[in-house]
């Protein structure tokens, strides 16, 4: 069977709800932390909705909507989310409030869109779609697991499948997070950032009028041993996909300027990756553990549109078939994603 | 006391906007005798839950039983009578 | 797609006891496990009471072999995880072919709380080893490290329906050919967090609760964890064990009405129970016990019970829920109760829906309301349904 990527939307530090802004021009921070372009959602989001919603739910249900729109979908069969951190400004207002006011005169709105699957319930809700509906809450394979299940309910006949990805930078997150050591310091250009974004999916199995492209295979890896065993595993996924290197031609990789996390990217970059065209993805949109929605994203309207962005020095060449995605998250989360031309 | 009242009144909308996220309404735009829920403003339970914490927090009136919510919350007026019938000397602060 | 999913091994903790053994005792001496608080320190301990896990986090961590300092909620996934392993004799040398699906609702919370004390103050203070495993996803990772499990490790979370969507979820993957054994369950710890949450939306009563009574006002809250080991035709095999059950059928549906409420007619739990029967092929007088979701709230019990006077029509099979011994574990409450609904089958019993007195008067049916033995019970259905209008129906049916 194969899995067509028929439409997406997505939020995120670029441009990117528009695909021709994308393609147009890079947004670039001087921060350690990436935040999303956000549009005006009072025009994507009914104003009763909206009032409740925080960020993350805003820009999960505003790409949820958009890319069921350019499939011209209204109810989707399934609904799957993922995220890794989940309603973040919601929990840590409550806990504070909890906190300082000694667990007394609390107000419930908070505690009530804090749940994981808050997203995925908010879509259901604007579209009145009572079919299944899912979410996935699993690190740094948050967004592979929720593919993972979309594509077995594609296989059931479940169709069409909506799939999203999404988590959100906070204050309180972007604090904690940077006492772990995970970004560069705000002097320093070069290094990791913090990022956010929501990104969404209608698979389908078959290409219909068009699809963006053909999620030709997934292949996760937890915890691996060794950066060997990285590449052995994505050389075992190619053959199993009949992909050669050769045939791939653009390679999105998780490299972020962070010496410690980049460590695991250094094997494939001396051996498989070696003189591909490759492009880190975490510099358009940050690093957070979905971020493999936002490279899936991106390799999806590359492939669609046969086009590299404007921005991108040493593009790929086209006719472009094959991109391959390489998303890790820490040391231990790692996954290939092979899309191709549909 | 019908003074009070009206300040009661507008100070309650001010309050209700805000803590209910209404960016889309003005204290002008809310009847004293509108229903809140449903077919007038269209608040629903969770924001019974949010009125019935404001009560408490700006009035210091506790609303114990849910049950009450609906006869309570029904219109700008029955709030202020409510706060007004539970509470000792009334200052407004406008 | 059409090979069968086994049930070869269950594991659990709850407020009635640690171990499988433990909570059928319970469940046959009609003993509840709510009262007053004990290890959870809230302002609410004298006014609220919860089903809590009757071991400190000391004592549980001794039991699982895990450091006390770590999510209580991790706790207890680890050991009602290994219970369910051990059950069904799983060995190490299967890990290639074994997924763990885990769900939960607020990940390392009670951890997340002793942090923000300070660091809602201080943006520098606060112990990191208080935050590092604050998702959900961490907790899962703890125990699936324990356990030797790293094939495919996910963690589900959907409010109070998390690890029902957790067991389907493995279920699938076997019945995909994917995988031969999956671990799935799940795993909730009492925390402050979720204690004043339910606090602020008015539903927990401060009595102990009574589901599906006429005077219900509201529910308890529990906590606990459990877990079943599903097994493929080859899996079965290769433990050479007699299976508990069949998972039979399955069925997610979102009722779309509200975040947190449910529609009065019940939409969502109607759909969840009517696909999951399609699912199983067979018909509503097929199922001989119905695991309620049965909250104690207003709201769920009125919905839930109109659902299935729609669906069951006149015959109304035998139901009750457990809710009513344990408390609403929450993330855990899906696994916990397909735990009794499986001893149900196993040993032909059915649980009462303690504390009935008044029967609700919308319904022409009411649950059982003492402890029936001998009973012959080919299939039984347990509903579990949540926050954000997330139904879940799962179907378990004798071997």
């Amino acid at each position: 069977m194969k899995v067509y990527i028929r439409s997406a939307g997505n939020i995120s530090p670029q441009h990117s709800l528009d695909t021709d802004s994308f393609f147009l021009s890079r947004t670039t921070t001087s921060n350690n932390y990436f935040k999303s372009v956000e549009p005006d959602y009072d025009s994507f989001i009914d104003s009763k909705m909206i009032r409740r919603m925080s960020r993350i739910v805003k820009m999960g249900v505003t790409a949820a909507i958009t890319c069921l729109k350019e499939a011209h979908v209204e109810i989707p069969a399934a609904i799957v989310t993922a995220t890794a951190y989940g309603c973040l400004e919601d929990s840590s207002s409550f806990l504070r409030r909890m906190i300082e006011f000694d667990e007394k005169l609390l107000s419930p709105t908070a505690f009530i869109q804090s749940t994981h699957n808050t997203v995925g319930a908010q879509i259901a809700l604007m579209l009145k779609c009572h079919n299944y509906n899912n979410t996935i809450v699993h690190r740094g394979l948050s967004f592979e697991n929720a593919l993972t299940e979309s594509i077995l309910l594609l296989k059931e006949g479940t169709r069409p499948v909506l799939v999203g990805a999404m988590d959100e930078i906070t204050d309180d997150s972007q604090a904690i997070l940077s006492r772990f050591g995970l970004y560069r310091k705000t002097d320093n250009r070069m290094g990791n950032i913090a990022g956010e974004g929501a990104a969404f999916f209608l698979l389908e199995k078959d290409q219909g009028k068009k699809s963006l492209a053909i999620l030709k295979g997934l292949h996760i890896l937890y915890k691996p041993e060794s950066n060997k065993a990285i590449q052995h595993s994505l050389l075992e996924f190619l053959k199993e996909k009949e992909t050669t290197l050769d045939q791939i031609g653009l390679i999105l990789t998780s490299h972020t300027g962070n010496k410690k996390m980049d460590e695991q990217d250094k094997e494939l970059m001396n051996s498989v990756f070696r003189n591909k065209v490759t492009f880190p993805f975490k510099s358009l949109c940050g690093d957070y553990p979905t971020a493999s929605g936002f490279a899936l994203w991106m390799g999806s309207v590359i492939l669609k549109e046969q086009m590299a962005p404007f921005w991108m020095e040493h593009g790929p060449q086209f006719p472009l078939s094959n991109i391959l995605i390489h998303h890790h998250s820490g040391n231990s989360h790692h996954s290939f994603i092979l899309i191709s031309e549909s | 006391m019908s003074l009070n009242m009206d300040k009661l009144m507008y100070k309650l909308k001010e309050q209700i906007i805000e803590r209910l996220h209404l960016k889309d309404l003005k204290p002008e735009n809310i009847g004293d005798d509108q229903p809140l829920f449903v077919e007038g403003i269209g608040l629903d339970s969770i924001d019974a839950l949010e009125l019935i914490v404001l009560l408490q927090q700006e009035y210091n009136i506790k609303l114990s039983n849910a049950e009450d919510g609906p006869r309570v919350f029904h219109s700008v007026r029955t709030i202020a009578d409510y706060i007004t019938a539970n509470s000792g000397a009334l200052k407004v602060t406008t | 797609m059409s090979s069968h999913t086994f049930v070869a091994g269950m594991g659990i903790v709850s407020a009635i006891g640690n171990g499988l053994l433990a909570n059928l005792q319970s469940l046959s001496n009609e003993k509840a496990g709510i009262g007053k608080m004990k290890f959870l320190q809230s302002i609410h301990s004298g006014e609220l009471p919860v089903g809590e896990v009757k071991f400190s986090n000391g004592e549980l961590a001794a039991i699982s072999g895990l450091s006390s300092q770590l999510p209580r909620t991790a706790l207890l996934s680890s050991i009602a995880a290994y219970e369910a392993l051990l059950d069904a004799g799983w060995d190490k040398s299967f890990s290639q072919r074994t997924g763990f699906i885990s769900a939960n609702t607020v990940g390392g919370m009670d951890k997340t709380e002793n942090f923000f004390k300070l660091f809602s103050k201080n943006s520098a203070a606060g112990k990191l080893a208080d935050v590092v495993n604050h998702e959900c996803g961490a907790v899962t990772e703890l125990v699936a490290g324990q356990l030797g499990i790293r094939h495919f490790v996910s963690t589900v979370s959907t409010a109070c329906s998390s690890s029902a969507n957790a067991i389907f979820t493995g279920a699938r993957m076997i019945r995909a050919g994917m995988i031969d054994y999956a671990l799935v369950g799940g795993a909730d710890a009492l925390t402050r967090f979720t204690l004043n949450g339910f606090n602020t939306l008015m539903i927990l009563d401060k009595e102990l609760c009574k589901p599906f009574d006429e005077n219900r006002h509201g529910l308890n809250l529990g906590e606990g964890a459990a877990y079943l080991l599903l097994v493929s035709e080859n899996g079965l095999n290769q433990l050479g064990k007699k299976p508990y059950a069949l998972v039979s059928g399955y069925a997610n549906a979102n009722d779309a009405f509200h975040q947190t409420a449910s529609s009065p007619e019940g939409t969502g739990s109607y759909l969840a129970m009517k696909n999951a029967l399609d699912n199983a092929g067979i018909q509503p007088g097929e199922i001989d016990y119905i695991n309620l979701h049965g909250t104690g709230t207003q709201n769920n019990d009125i919905a839930e019970g109109t659902a299935i006077q729609l669906l069951f029509d006149q015959s109304f099979p035998k139901m009750s829920s457990t809710k009513a011994y344990t408390g609403h574990t929450l993330g855990a409450s899906g696994a916990v109760e397909a735990v009794y609904s499986i001893l149900a089958i196993q040993q032909g019993i059915i649980f009462p829906n303690l504390r009935l007195q008044t029967p609700m008067k919308e319904f022409p049916f009411k649950p059982v309301s003492g402890f029936l033995r001998n009973q012959k019970i080919k299939s039984v259905m347990s509903n579990s349904f949540g926050f954000g209008g997330n139904c879940t129906s799962l179907i378990f049916s004798a071997a």
